[in-house]
């Protein structure tokens, strides 16, 4: 595929065997995934050094900073003795099944009412509208309305991760289905395809790569439902940890929760991607770029 | 079909049709006009023009993909209502669905229509077997060269036994080398299977090495120029034929009436663009 010669980044003498220069062009990819490694390494380690230092020396103000060192304590305290409201668990768990409720009933909701809008140009036409405008709203104005109706436990964070997954899903969903290649529906019709049949075996399978990208940006959005509804009022959550870490003035309270959620969030895409790529194995593997 | 059908009537006939459409503007443009066309069963038909003159719309009536604003189509001797089963249709570009395997896309067919699945794999099989593509079942449409992904498309389509078989300039997009053994292919699997085909091509000697009738078409709004029959004896070797004296002579003779047309669209175009 790629230029043998390319690769190692040298011109090899006439006569040069096949072996060899595959040898070096393995040994190139190779040193190059170090110096990748080492590159990733060396700038968390001086971001988090020059952290620590300058909190410590007092170049910026520990109070609003806190320090990697105090963070990973609190995470330590946290994960082994507890927070202040319980186990650390106990929290992580409510937030993840909050978002995760949000998300699963956002993204079904989202998928099938895109798909049935995009095959249905009459009612596109009349839902297109309300749709605009309810998507106009920002999101997080609905937090304070949906724990007034659901109150403080799970309903209300659930339905406001739903909103937060809903439109962006069914957005893409709609777009994907509009983007459905035309030869291959007509080739389809013409095989003997009708009505769900056609649905199932061409709108569907190409509104799946559409798909795919919104789910993984809204899966964020769903945690951001959660937390955000937890901030607002709520018995558990790491929203609610990190209201009250800021409630005491607390920082490396705050910092720890982020750093949990940036994990799980981390994790969900880890799995989003490994179950996309199961599902995808028609799809050519991207070229590998090795420059 | 119903009995009352005469077994005369031929395959497909379009009488004065016409095919207006309104452009994304609003305004009103015709594609075809006054266009009469008949397809004897087990006849190949070659359709020529130049670009853009409307032949594809041509097929898209016959399929009931599109409907004629006025005139008639018919399919042995009846009406055309939606889309036909008894209708195959390969395309210009890929439409095989990248998402299905080989041999999932051959079986498409016969499992839409409802056939039980063994009794379709083996069909399709049997039918990839017919395109030298046994072994390549399970793999995927990208990992195929474009001539092994135009088999496939003709197996997929020879597998639901088309009675009438439309072909929108199925082998542009391959090289040349390729194009000519999937004439020969294609013969190959017409010979057997009897259809009657309307094969639409922008090359006039891939037209006349296939058909046994070639239309000529107008430049747009697409009308039929001139029909020429060609004679020339099957089996035959579509690497081959094209040296003989008799096919350089048609070709010249069709070529001369093309030539025309041709250059009345391009001077159009070029029109259009100032």
């Amino acid at each position: 595929m790629t230029d043998a010669a390319l690769i190692a980044g040298v011109a090899f003498r006439p006569g040069t065997s096949d072996a060899e220069i595959e040898a070096a062009a393995a040994k190139a990819a190779r040193d190059r995934r170090r110096k990748v490694l080492f590159w990733r390494w060396a700038i968390l380690i001086v971001m988090l050094g020059g952290w620590e230092i300058s909190a410590r020396f007092g170049v910026i103000d520990e109070f609003f900073f806190s320090r990697p060192s105090a963070i990973w304590d609190r995470l330590v305290e946290w994960t082994l003795e507890g927070t202040s409201e319980g186990p650390l668990w106990l929290h992580l768990w409510v937030t993840m099944e909050e978002a995760l409720t949000g998300f699963a009933t956002g993204s079904v909701a989202g998928i099938v009412i895109g798909i049935a809008l995009g095959r249905n140009q009459f009612l596109s036409d009349i839902f297109s509208v309300y749709i605009k405008l309810i998507n106009s709203v920002p999101r997080v104005v609905l937090a304070p309305i949906f724990i007034m109706i659901f109150g403080l436990g799970l309903a209300s964070k659930v339905a406001l991760a739903f909103v937060m997954v809903f439109f962006v899903v069914f957005s893409n969903a709609f777009q994907g289905v509009r983007e459905a290649d035309r030869n291959l529906m007509a080739n389809a019709q013409i095989l003997g395809a009708k009505g769900w049949q056609l649905t199932r075996s061409v709108v569907i399978p190409s509104a799946m790569s559409w798909i795919f990208a919104s789910l993984h940006v809204s899966f964020g959005f769903a945690i951001i439902g959660a937390i955000v509804g937890e901030f607002v009022g709520s018995r558990h959550g790491i929203g609610l940890l990190i209201n009250i870490a800021k409630g005491t003035f607390d920082s490396a309270g705050m910092y720890a929760a982020i750093v949990v959620i940036m994990i799980v969030a981390l994790a969900a895409e880890y799995v989003m991607t490994l179950v996309e790529n199961r599902l995808a194995t028609w799809r050519p593997a991207p070229l590998q770029d090795t420059h | 079909m119903p009995a009352t059908d005469v077994s005369a009537s031929p395959a497909v006939e379009l009488i004065n049709v016409s095919r207006r459409f309104l452009t994304p503007d609003g305004k009103s443009m015709t594609a075809i006009r006054d266009f009469n066309m008949s397809v004897g069963r087990g006849e190949f038909v070659a359709v020529v023009g130049p670009t853009g003159c409307g032949k594809s719309t041509t097929l898209n009536l016959v399929t009931g993909l599109a409907r004629p604003s006025s005139g008639e189509v018919q399919l042995f001797g009846g009406p055309v209502n939606g889309i036909d089963p008894r209708i195959g249709f390969v395309f210009q570009t890929d439409a095989l669905f990248p998402w299905r395997s080989v041999i999932d896309n051959v079986v498409a067919g016969p499992l839409f229509r409802g056939k039980p699945r063994e009794e379709a794999y083996a069909k399709a099989r049997e039918w990839l077997a017919r395109v030298h593509l046994s072994g390549h079942e399970s793999k995927y449409p990208h990992q195929l060269s474009g001539g092994m992904r135009k088999r496939v498309s003709l197996a997929q389509t020879f597998i639901n036994e088309p009675q009438i078989l439309l072909m929108d300039e199925p082998f542009s997009a391959l090289d040349v080398q390729t194009r000519v053994i999937m004439h020969d292919v294609l013969l190959g699997l017409w010979s057997e299977a009897k259809a009657s085909v309307i094969f639409v091509t922008h090359d006039l000697e891939e037209a006349i090495a296939l058909a046994d009738k070639v239309y000529v078409l107008t430049s747009g709004p697409a009308t039929v120029k001139s029909v020429y029959p060609v004679d020339l004896p099957r089996p035959r070797v579509v690497s081959e034929i094209r040296y003989q004296e008799d096919f350089i002579a048609l070709s010249r003779t069709i070529w001369d009436d093309l030539r025309d047309e041709v250059e009345r669209s391009a001077a159009r175009d070029e029109t259009l663009a100032a």
